[in-house]
């Protein structure tokens, strides 16, 4: 195939192939992005849930305990950030299709990304404070 | 009124109802309740490392009716959206495309999802409740 044919058949600039951001300019980081953390999460959720049910009966001395230990502690960090991580992504396509005023849109995703944010610190915050505190 | 005037997919409505279309919205909404529910995560860790106090008033409200009921829920959600999550990856990764499969796939997500919270269930019976 000549080079003449393939330029009309694709006919964008040879740049914007090769950044390969498409007419959204993000690319497929969104969707690549949920897909890692949903693999991740597979990993975590069912780590987080064998360990939640060992607490099943802990006193507070046993759970503090648990979380402080060095595995349990950085395994819960990485828990809370992916777990926040995909949830906004995930959120941000329900908005998106379903919420159709820009103002509203945009207001809710900030609101969403904050509190997000907000509870990722705070999780972090508290395991660190339990692992930290001898 | 949307900002935007492009045309939209056809109305629910107008389909006949499916398995692959009630696995997809199930997907989203345990979506959004684990999203509500991750708060609740923050919440108990917040409590344990706020001392013994928060920690025991913390596990006396999951332990209330309410509390157990919240967790039935928040149980089956994770497990239906990790289920179907990875049905989800594997369809990404190109499998289970024909529409039998895709029938097929959607059923085991529900079954698995169901026989999940019931084993999570049955061990937190076994160990003595969930109070």
């Amino acid at each position: 195939m000549s080079e003449k044919e393939a330029v009309v058949k694709d006919r964008r600039n040879p740049m914007k192939v090769a950044r390969g951001l498409g007419s959204s300019q993000s690319g497929v980081g969104h969707w690549w992005t949920q897909r890692v953390t949903a693999a991740a999460l597979v990993l975590l959720g069912i780590w987080f849930v064998v360990t939640v049910l060992c607490l099943l009966h802990a006193d507070y001395v046993t759970a503090r305990a648990t979380v402080a230990r060095p595995w349990n502690a950085l395994l819960l960090v990485a828990f809370v950030i992916t777990m926040f991580w995909h949830a906004v992504l995930g959120l941000q396509v329900v908005v998106e299709d379903y919420v159709h005023v820009r103002w509203k849109e945009v207001v809710l995703m900030v609101a969403i990304k904050f509190l997000a944010v907000l509870g990722t610190l705070a999780g972090v915050l508290a395991v660190l404070r339990i692992a930290l505190t001898p | 009124m949307a900002d935007t005037q492009r045309p939209l997919s056809p109305h629910l409505q107008i389909y006949r109802k499916q398995v692959q279309m009630m696995s997809s919205i199930t997907h989203r909404a345990t979506g959004i309740a684990l999203a509500v529910g991750s708060l609740l995560v923050v919440c108990g860790l917040l409590q344990l490392a706020a001392g013994e106090g928060s920690y025991n008033a913390f596990k006396h409200v999951i332990g209330s009716p309410i509390g157990i009921i919240l967790m039935l829920g928040w149980s089956w959600s994770l497990f239906y959206h990790l289920c179907n999550g990875i049905r989800h990856l594997l369809q990404d990764a190109g499998w289970g495309y024909e529409i039998p499969q895709f029938v097929r796939s959607s059923w085991l997500s529900v079954a698995g999802s169901i026989v999940l919270t019931v084993l999570v269930w049955a061990y937190v019976l076994m160990a003595g409740g969930a109070t």
